[in-house]
């Protein structure tokens, strides 16, 4: 299980391969990717700066996976989520799975990104040509949160 | 009791503080009870804690609700709602 908080770009074809890599059990990975919009709520977006809880952020990611293993057939996991400053077509977020099936890996990955978007402490402002702007959390995350719940 | 109070996101703008060490009454508290003294201030510090709906709180980098125990030495974060991912 990798988690990773960083600044940095990561290449998802490296993360996705590694996942698999030398292991025979592993029949499906399933990966998400999140990129940054040029639009948001009828605004232009120029740039976006992530901000998060240093400590905390990992803690809670790794707390999802966790979640997520109790639940399903998860041989491995990778989880990288951006900060700082990012342009538009830059990736945020990357949650792939390896499983040995491809039910359990795509659920995995829906479910840990579910889970992230609502209790991982990162906050997104906005730079539009209007101004700056916080994002605003969507009850739309929350509902497709509890949808997971037994 | 000492408690270590962090602030991020919009709310830290509109407070204008990341983080501060605030000495509270007592052997144990709430983090209801810490709100109640940092918004008396007043001012900003009162208008960023009275939405209670836009407030999320951590105590030691775990989610945590506004009735959950302090004791010395923790440290407790406010915040909005994540926006992450």
């Amino acid at each position: 299980m990798k988690v990773l908080v960083q600044r940095e770009d990561f290449d998802v074809g490296a993360e996705v391969e590694a996942l698999a890599r030398g292991n025979p059990k592993v029949g499906a990975v399933a990966s998400f990717i999140g990129l940054v919009r040029d639009v948001n709520d009828d605004a232009a977006v120029r740039t976006m700066t992530l901000e998060h809880y240093p400590g905390m952020t990992e803690r809670s990611i790794a707390q999802i996976v966790e979640e997520a293993r109790t639940r399903w057939d998860v041989i491995d996991c990778t989880v990288i989520h951006r900060y700082g400053e990012l342009k538009p077509t830059d990736r945020i977020v990357l949650v792939a799975v390896a499983s040995g099936h491809r039910g359990d890996a795509f659920e995995a990955c829906e479910f840990i990104m579910d889970y992230l978007k609502t209790r991982a402490p990162f906050w997104k402002k906005e730079q539009t040509p209007q101004g700056a702007r916080w994002v605003e959390a969507r009850t739309g995350d929350d509902d497709a949160a509890a949808r997971w719940k037994k | 009791m000492k408690i270590k109070v962090l602030f991020f996101a919009a709310l830290r703008e509109q407070v204008g503080v990341a983080s501060e060490e605030i000495e509270l009454p007592g052997e144990t508290s709430t983090i209801a009870a810490l709100c109640s003294q940092i918004a008396a201030r007043g001012g900003a510090w009162q208008a960023a804690l009275a939405g209670k709906k836009m407030l999320r709180f951590a105590v030691n980098q775990d989610m945590a609700q506004p009735d959950a125990l302090l004791k010395s030495g923790d440290e407790v974060a406010f915040f909005p709602p994540v926006t992450g991912g």
